[in-house]
Formats: structure tokens, C-alpha cells, sequence
């Protein structure tokens, strides 16, 4: 089985989100970049389902050269080998248009992203990839088993989930539940310094879509506390105050 | 050439959310001088297809054909492209729910629009441009995204957007598309629905824990003040990777993003990943044994104290206060 995993290099969980320039760009000024976290879980899925010498795992990444340390992290998990297409990532429409590009030319039979990115969260790729290459695209997953030629997986919906039959070759986003993450071991890390890791330049694509400028959410004012004994006050000022209850 | 929304049902019904998603395209039909379509698929009653007009559709177009009956993706993607086309509208709507954000792109894909995913305010049109206010990085800001393409696509967030209800009404027409068999190779197999619990991402008021409540076994007081509220519950992400509650339930960065009005926070000690999640909330109340504990710091009213004291007597405040309303 040839698996394709698309990857993002997003800013550290910790990060605090700061831009510049009027609020235009964003500040990566010390900001410490990693592999998607939902990535990871549809990276180690894809190593799971191939383990024992049942297929190949491929990373995709679009980004400028500066992504290939998240790259090495993949292929030090367990990637076979990756792809990065040469280009800063405008926006979801033209990531999408670059791996449909590259899926085109290599059949793969199952292509897994994670269910968002944790920068723009769009959690668009997968079914704009899935669009243009005519396959089956499942947005959420929180979980996947292959069998033969189908696999069986489960949606996420509004209080509850869904379960679904697939055929191969088809695109998912996948989310907690579908596989624990992989921390790469020592043979891992020495590993992934040689396995191959091709550069190919990227195809054009018509934008649709620019970011213009960035906002922080406004401060909240100063904590009003109730001692631990007035529960009833609090009750109260949810009710009168914040008219929330 | 009207703007088109498309309605998704559950089980046949409509929730909030769908109705905020029709006062919103209507907002946007009105800023463009035009009307509102709207589509739903499935098997929706008349009697709530007509819903539809009371909060601003002008037009309802009903697909009940038997294979659309249960949501398929890329069937469901072509119907709603194929009406945006034989409608001529130029903007589609729909909702940022699960199943919107795997229509969103697709759509957008099929008819050469942009996509705006995530919205929470209504477009900005200045200079001839068409600007949308989207969340990003998981909540800990906003992007203004400009939409440069002739045709647009808008998923809108959930309770970001305030229901109108216009108390008109919408003629109602079958419309039916040929769909090509290729679009029906994902087999619905069976829908799991918890009825007894109020979704997470739907909820006006969520109750959520953390690893200050110490295991499982403690939920019963967070399910009850829950229950009392008519709240979701939720969690931090160490509790549901722990499996004292369910992946469904883990709020934040890497988990479910909401904004409900009220968030009531117990035990958690406010980390930036688990504040990205929960930003956007109207009002924050956090219980914390720890007056230190950053979630001070965000929140609208705060008790410091033990959770296994302050939430059974809030319990008992708000059985007080029900009694009396
Ligand atoms: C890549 C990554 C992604 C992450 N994503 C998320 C995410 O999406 N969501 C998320 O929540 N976390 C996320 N985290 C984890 C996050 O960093 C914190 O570890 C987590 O939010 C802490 O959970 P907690 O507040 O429940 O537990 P703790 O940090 O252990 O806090 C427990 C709190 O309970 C209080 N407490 C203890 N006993 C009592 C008592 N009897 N009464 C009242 N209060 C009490 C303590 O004072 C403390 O403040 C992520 C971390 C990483 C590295």
C-alpha cells in the first residue's frame, strides 16, 4: 500500500501569536516551528497501517526550505521518504493544487492530512485535493481501518459520529482517536539524515484568496471574584450581570 | 443573481446554527441588493422547510431524492454546486460545521471560488473588495481574508452570528440534479447519535473539567451542574487523553474550538493551548483551587477554591435559583 501524508509547519502550541507590520504579517521573530500536530496522528497511522514491510509512507510538504527540519522529524518517525514542493504556502487553494498535482503523477492509495492545520485552521486541503482528484474526501476522522480494498472510518458530527465504508483511493483529515503519535527513536533520528527527500518546483495557480491583515482578540477587563461561600452571588450576577443564565 | 445557502439538517431537523447561517446570508443578500436561496437536501418536513423563510429565505429549494437522503460529501458538494449554478448565485453560504467544512472547499473547488472558512462577521465591502473576518491560529487571533475571485464560499462559524427572525416566508420547490455514480463511493453505514447529551460545538453554556477534578469517578457533579445549566460538557486535553472523558469533549488548540455564552471552567489551570480554544466564549467563570492559575487572568468572575466544595454548593445556587425563576 503507497500512502501519501501531507504536512504543515505550523508555530509551537506555546507560541503567543503576534504580528507586525500594522498587524499584516506574522511575527516569527523566536517563534519555534513543528511538525502539524494532527499530522503526527495521520503520520502515525499511515506507519501503523504499512508497518512490517506492507507499503510505503510519503510526506508532502509545500514550503521554502525552511520547513525541511520539520520534514527530517517526519522521516525520523518513520516516513519512507518525502517530497517538498518548493514554494512558501499561500493558502490552502494552492497547497491543495500542488500535492493534487503530485498525487496525479504517483497513484497513491490512501492520502491522509491532518484534520486542520493549527495556524489557519481550514481544514480545506483534504477535500480541495479530494475535488480535484475525483476521490472521496472525509473531512474529520477518528478512526481508520483498512481491510482489502475498503476501509472502514468513523466522522465526527455535532454529538456523535458516523460510520463510514470507503474504497480506495481516498482523502481524510484525521483527528485524535485514529493514532497515538510517534516520538522518533535514536536509529530513527540517524535514519533520517540520508532517506531521500526530492525538491520539485511548483505548478502555477490562479489565487483566489489573500490575508490582508491580522487581529488579536480584545483584552477581557479584571476578574471579579466571589468567595467560595456566595455560590448564590454568583448565580446572581450571571443572571443580572452577564444575563448569560 | 440571489445568494445561495445551504441548510444542513440532522436527522431532519434544523438546528441554531442553521438558522444563524440564513440570517447571515440573508445580511449578505441584503447588502447586495439581491434575495436569498436556500437548499436543503434530505428528508426535511415542510413544516420546517418553511422555517427557512421565517429567518430570510426567499426561495427553498427541496432535494428529497432517496440516495441524498443521508449525507454523502462529494454527492452533496455537487448538488449544492449544480444549484449555485442553475440560481446564477455568485456567493454560496453554509455553515463551518463537520460536515461544512468537508462541503466548503469542494464546492469552492467545483465552481472557481474562494473560500472563506471559519467566518464570524458579515463581508466587508470597501473599494470594490470583499473582506471576511476568520479566526486563526486556533483562536488566538483573527485573519481578514480578501476573497479575489468572482465567486465566493463562506462556511460561518457557529454562534457568531445572532438569529433574526424576519417572520416572512418562502415558497418551497423540488429541485433535482443528476449526480454522477462516482460521487456516492463513501457508504453511509450507520450514524451513532448520543441524544441524551447537548452537542459540544452547539451549546449555549458548556461545564468543563480538568485534571483538577482527580479522575472519572468526580464527573457526576460537572454532569450535573451540566444537566441544571442545559450545558455541554468538556474537558482539557490531558483528561481525555487520560480517558477519563471522551476525545468529543477536549477543548483547545488541538482540540474542539468553541464560543458558547457562558464557559464554565473547573480545575483547569488555563494553559495557552487550552485558552485558544475557549476565547472566544461571551463569559468565562472559573473555579480553581489555585488563585495563581492563569485562567484568572481571562476570566469574568472567578471562585478560588476546592472544586469538591464550590461546585456542589453552585449546584445547590443554581437549583435556588431555578426554583425561583
Ligand atoms: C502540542 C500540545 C497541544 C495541546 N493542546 C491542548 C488543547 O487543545 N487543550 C488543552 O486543554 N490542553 C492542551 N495542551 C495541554 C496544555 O499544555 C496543558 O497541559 C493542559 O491544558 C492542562 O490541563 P489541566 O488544566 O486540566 O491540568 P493541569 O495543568 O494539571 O491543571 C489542573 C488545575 O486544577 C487545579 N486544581 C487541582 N485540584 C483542584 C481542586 N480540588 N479544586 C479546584 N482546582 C483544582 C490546579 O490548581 C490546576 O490549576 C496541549 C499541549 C501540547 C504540548
Amino acid at each position: 500500500m503507497k500512502i501519501l501524508v501531507c504536512i504543515s509547519n505550523v508555530p509551537d502550541t506555546t507560541t503567543k501569536i503576534t504580528f507586525t507590520s500594522n498587524n499584516t504579517q506574522f511575527n516569527a521573530a523566536g517563534v519555534q516551528f513543528i511538525l502539524n500536530p494532527y499530522d503526527e496522528i495521520a503520520l502515525a497511522r499511515a506507519i501503523e497501517l504499512t508497518d512490517g514491510g506492507n507499503g510505503t509512507v510519503t510526506v508532502i510538504n509545500v514550503g521554502d526550505v525552511g520547513t525541511e527540519p520539520t520534514i527530517r522529524k517526519a522521516l525520523a518517525i518513520g516516513a519512507t521518504d518525502a517530497v517538498r514542493v518548493n514554494a512558501v504556502a499561500h493558502d490552502a487553494w494552492f497547497v491543495a493544487k500542488q500535492i493534487a498535482e503530485y498525487a496525479k503523477a504517483n497513484a497513491f492509495d490512501l492520502i491522509l492530512t491532518g484534520r486542520e492545520s493549527i495556524d489557519y485552521n481550514g481544514s480545506k486541503v483534504a477535500a480541495m485535493v479530494g475535488e480535484l482528484l475525483d476521490i472521496p474526501s472525509v473531512s474529520i476522522i477518528k478512526k481508520l481501518d483498512i481491510s482489502g480494498s475498503h476501509a472502514t472510518v468513523e466522522r465526527e458530527i455535532e454529538g456523535g459520529k458516523e460510520i463510514l465504508s470507503i474504497p480506495l483511493p481516498f482523502i481524510a483529515g484525521t483527528a485524535e482517536g485514529v493514532a497515538e503519535p510517534k516520538i522518533p527513536n535514536m536509529r530513527g533520528i540517524m535514519s533520517a539524515r540520508t532517506k531521500p527527500l526530492q525538491v520539485i518546483e511548483p505548478v502555477d495557480v490562479a489565487l483566489n484568496l489573500e490575508v490582508t491583515a491580522y487581529e488579536t482578540p480584545a483584552p477581557r477587563g479584571q476578574v471579579k471574584l466571589v468567595s467560595a461561600d456566595e455560590t448564590a452571588k454568583l448565580v446572581d450576577l450571571l443572571h443580572t450581570e452577564a444575563k448569560v443564565i | 443573481m440571489p445568494v445561495l445557502v445551504y441548510t444542513e439538517n440532522a436527522g431532519g431537523k434544523f438546528k441554531k446554527s442553521i438558522f444563524e447561517v440564513v440570517s447571515y446570508a440573508k445580511a449578505i443578500a441584503d447588502a447586495q441588493s439581491t434575495t436569498l436561496t436556500a437548499i436543503s437536501i434530505g428528508d426535511v418536513s415542510a413544516d420546517d422547510l418553511a422555517l427557512l423563510g421565517k429567518y430570510g429565505a426567499d426561495k427553498v429549494l427541496n432535494v428529497s431524492a432517496d440516495k441524498l437522503k443521508n449525507f454523502v460529501n462529494q454527492a452533496y458538494a455537487s448538488v449544492i454546486a449544480e444549484a449555485a449554478k442553475s440560481e446564477g448565485a455568485d456567493i454560496v453560504v453554509l455553515s463551518n460545521s463537520f460536515s461544512g467544512r468537508g462541503l466548503a472547499p469542494r464546492v469552492g473547488a467545483k465552481l472557481d471560488a474562494g473560500v472563506a472558512d471559519g467566518a464570524v462577521s458579515l463581508p466587508e465591502l470597501s473599494g470594490g473588495k470583499f473582506s471576511i473576518k476568520k479566526t486563526a491560529f486556533s483562536g488566538k487571533a483573527f485573519a481578514v481574508v480578501e476573497l479575489t475571485s468572482a465567486k465566493k464560499v463562506i462556511a460561518l462559524t457557529p454562534n457568531s452570528y445572532q438569529v433574526v427572525d424576519k417572520g416572512t416566508s418562502a415558497k418551497v420547490e423540488d429541485f433535482s440534479v443528476d449526480v454522477k455514480e462516482s460521487d456516492f463511493k463513501a457508504m453511509l453505514k450507520e450514524i451513532v447519535r448520543s441524544t441524551d447529551k447537548i452537542s459540544l460545538p452547539d451549546a449555549d453554556i458548556v461545564v468543563s473539567g480538568g485534571r483538577g477534578l482527580k479522575g472519572p469517578e468526580n464527573w457526576g457533579m460537572v454532569e450535573e451542574l451540566a444537566n441544571l445549566l442545559g450545558a455541554a460538557t468538556a474537558c482539557s486535553k490531558p483528561v481525555s487523553d487520560a480517558g477519563w472523558r471522551p476525545h468529543s469533549e477536549h477543548v483547545g488548540q488541538t482540540g474542539i474550538a468553541v464560543s458558547p455564552n457562558l464557559y464554565i471552567a473547573i480545575g483547569i489551570s488555563g494553559a495557552i493551548q487550552h485558552l485558544a480554544g475557549i476565547s472566544r466564549s461571551k463569559v468565562i467563570v472559573v473555579i480553581n483551587k489555585d488563585p495563581e492559575a492563569p485562567f484568572f487572568k481571562v476570566a469574568d468572575y472567578g471562585i478560588v477554591g476546592d472544586a469538591f466544595e464550590v461546585v456542589p454548593k453552585l449546584i445547590e445556587a443554581v437549583k435556588a435559583y431555578k426554583a425561583t425563576a
